[in-house]
């Protein structure tokens, strides 16, 4: 029989993970907490590393195959890092039907990145989402944070650059 | 808290509010957030400072006022005027014609059918209230209906009369809730769990985002009252992580009731104890099935498994738990509080009561509506929502998300209600309404959803995880005009298997907007298999995506 010999060390001095700590810590520790301590995670650093995962594990006691399962079933969560800027574009039923496909066409003419890439220098993600529920706006994107409706693909792109270049 | 504290809050929270002659609301919901409210508001506060009147202008940030099309919206309650599309730039005229009673700017009608043919229950605070403060909740008749509950009715007197209200779960599938309650009330355990499902993940669907927004204390008092009928300590809230703002007021909502003692233990010195607590979803469609949810609450991937047994008998860690929509409980309070017969009489024979519907779409009036059921979808479509902008022809109205189905022109007049809905092929569904008009490509829509249907398919069952797969190639082949006849015979059988053998609603409802486009389009389907134009199709509905 293994001895629990208390939860695992924090990955490194970084202190973000005392931040992902106290979620785990908040809820004692249960495997429950899984989902809510990755949200934590992804919050803080932006994505999912194996560092991450692994921490996640040990200081749960989950299996690291079920973290990753996890991990890996969630859409939200993402194990590659995020460009500096992201545009997220909805491509819910009613962003779908009034032109959702011509916005994200347009990026990748502009940008080369097709949704769930990143640009090579590192500098905008492209990211589709299953609905904003802004479907009273559609169609309807983020960019950085900030909910753009009723956008054209020329407006869309002119954001885009305003947003990398302010 | 007894119903005297509550009384007392309500009063001096109404005193407040009367120093003010008058009442500026601005809507500040996700929609008119994003049209840029915030400004407007920030505008209007400094309009009010510089031109001294502070102590008789009260400008407040409410919830959700329904027409997001129109938004920024701005709504002065004392006297019923309403602006639209309202820039920061207005701030000034608003605040002069409060003081003149002129009218220099263009107001919206509150004559307008958008208006007028609605009617609220879920929404009656919404849009009307300030959704981060609990005393002006109460001071709307907020908690009376869970204080009285939980002080002067027993366990199954509520249930009871939830049941004679004739109220059915607003998330879809219309189970009478009074009977789901009674259900767990009746099992034996000593620990159950209350849950209130906000994984609203249809695209098209924001009513329970709205909601959460706009009037998050209606559902928390909802959900404490099923906890007191059921006999439940604990509640989770299940709500996507995509909604920020929605989480946001519902963690303050949770904080304010604790503080007021309406929520934690022993509420009104009744020993009633009650605790919630928020979970958030992470982009996994499949949690919208209580099953899978129960799971991802449990931090476990968000499989569903097969049933019975039911959540009702083992649910959350094997206990008995209680699982309703955000709408459902919404409608909870105003039943106690008005009496189950007052809400019997509204709606049809089978279907009590309202529905909330987002209006999306080729509509020129998007936004949040809440009708009386048995209303016609044409009622709905042309009147609220003021019809097919841009003189184009309406073609289908898809109702119930992914699982739901297209209706056409001719089923316009088949009323709004659960077994109405699903006698043209379609589900009531949790209330998504996405108006489509001559431009959409029915064969285009059907591979769409099923698209979705595929990749949010959790894989744990062969013939969703592979018959969505084979379904979408087939639609593909369809759409590219590369399909035979055969191919949509087949394209049939795979509806009729999926369907058929499934193991939870996902699945085997994702056939249904194939099979729905298929009875009343199929001249578009035969179209595009004889390489013919459908009549629809254009250019840039052939990329991506």
């Amino acid at each position: 029989m293994q001895t629990y010999l208390g939860p695992p060390q924090l990955p490194s001095d970084d202190k973000r993970w005392k931040i992902v700590d106290a979620t785990a810590r908040r809820y004692g520790r249960e495997p429950h907490a899984l989902i809510e301590t990755l949200h934590t995670v992804q919050e803080t650093f932006g994505y999912l590393d194996e560092i991450a995962l692994r921490f996640v594990a040990a200081t749960l006691r989950v299996p690291l195959s079920r973290v990753y399962g996890a991990a890996t079933f969630y859409h939200f969560f993402t194990l590659k890092p995020q460009g500096k800027h992201t545009c997220v574009v909805c491509t819910g039923t009613a962003c779908y039907i009034k032109g959702a496909p011509a916005l994200l066409s347009a990026i990748e003419r502009q940008h080369g990145i097709k949704p769930g890439q990143t640009t090579p220098d590192g500098e905008l993600s492209l990211v589709t989402a299953r609905c904003l529920g802004s479907c009273g706006l559609a169609p309807a994107a983020v960019m950085d944070g900030a909910v753009l409706g009723k956008i054209a693909p020329t407006e869309m792109l002119a954001r885009i650059q305003k947003g990398m270049h302010p | 808290m007894t119903i005297e504290e509550l009384r007392k809050i309500a009063e001096s929270e109404r005193e407040a509010q009367n120093k003010f002659s008058h009442h500026v609301c601005v809507c500040m919901a996700a929609g008119c957030q994003s049209s840029g409210a915030a400004d407007v508001r920030d505008a209007l506060l400094k309009e009010v400072a510089e031109s001294g009147m502070r102590n008789e202008v009260h400008v407040k940030g409410v919830g959700c006022m329904g027409l997001c099309s129109a938004g920024p919206l701005v709504a002065v309650e004392t006297d019923g005027k309403m602006y639209a599309n309202v820039t920061p730039d207005e701030a000034p005229e608003i605040v002069r014609d409060l003081d003149t009673g002129a009218d220099s700017l263009k107001q919206l009608s509150a004559e307008d059918p958008f208006f007028r043919r609605q009617r609220k229950i879920v929404l009656e605070n919404s849009g009307v209230i300030d959704p981060e403060r609990i005393e002006d909740y109460i001071a709307h008749d907020g908690y009376f209906a869970l204080v009285h509950a939980i002080t002067e009715l027993t366990p199954l007197e509520v249930i009871q009369q939830i049941l004679k209200s004739g109220l059915r779960g607003r998330g879809g599938a219309g189970y009478p809730t009074g009977l789901k309650w009674s259900t767990v009330a009746k099992t034996g355990e000593q620990k159950k769990y209350v849950v209130c499902n906000a994984d609203e993940g249809d695209p098209g669907a924001f009513m329970d985002r709205a909601v959460l927004e706009s009037d998050p204390h209606r559902v928390l008092e909802g959900m404490a009252i099923g906890a007191y009928a059921v006999g439940a300590q604990k509640g989770y809230v299940y709500v996507r992580a995509e909604y920020p703002l929605a989480v946001k007021n519902l963690k303050t909502a949770i904080r304010q009731a604790e503080r007021l003692g309406l929520l934690g233990n022993d509420i009104a010195g009744s020993g009633f104890s009650f605790h919630v607590d928020i979970r958030l979803g992470a982009g996994a469609f499949v949690c919208g099935e209580e099953t899978a949810l129960m799971a991802s609450i449990e931090g476990k991937r968000g499989t569903p498994r097969p049933r019975p047994p039911y959540p009702a008998q083992e649910g959350l860690w094997g206990c008995p738990t209680l699982i309703n929509n955000v709408e459902t409980f919404a409608n909870v309070a105003p039943i106690l509080r008005h009496g189950p017969e007052w809400f019997a009489a509204i709606g049809t024979e089978k279907s009590k009561g309202t529905k909330v519907f987002a209006l999306a779409g080729q509509v020129s009036n998007t936004g949040l509506i809440e009708v009386p059921m048995g209303i016609t979808l044409r009622e709905i479509i042309h009147e609220i929502g003021g019809g097919v902008p841009d003189g184009r022809k309406f073609k289908a109205v898809q109702t119930g998300g992914p699982s739901g189905g297209c209706i056409p022109e001719e089923h316009l007049d088949s009323p709004v209600d659960y077994e109405s809905l699903a006698r043209v092929g379609s589900i009531m569904g949790s209330g998504g309404m996405i108006v489509m008009d001559e431009t959409s490509c029915m064969v285009d829509v059907a591979k769409y959803f099923t698209d979705f249907c595929r990749s949010e398919s959790c894989g744990k069952c062969v013939p969703c995880r592979a018959g969505t797969e084979q379904m979408y190639g087939l639609l593909c082949k369809i759409a590219a005009s590369q399909a035979t006849e055969a191919d949509l015979a087949l394209l049939e059988e795979l509806c009729d298997l999926v369907r058929n053998t499934s193991l939870c609603g996902l699945g085997q409802s994702s056939p249904n907007g194939v099979l729905t486009t298929l009875r009343y389009f199929r001249k578009e389907y035969e179209a595009h298999i004889a390489g013919q134009p459908c009549g629809a199709c254009r250019p840039e509905k052939e990329a991506e995506l």
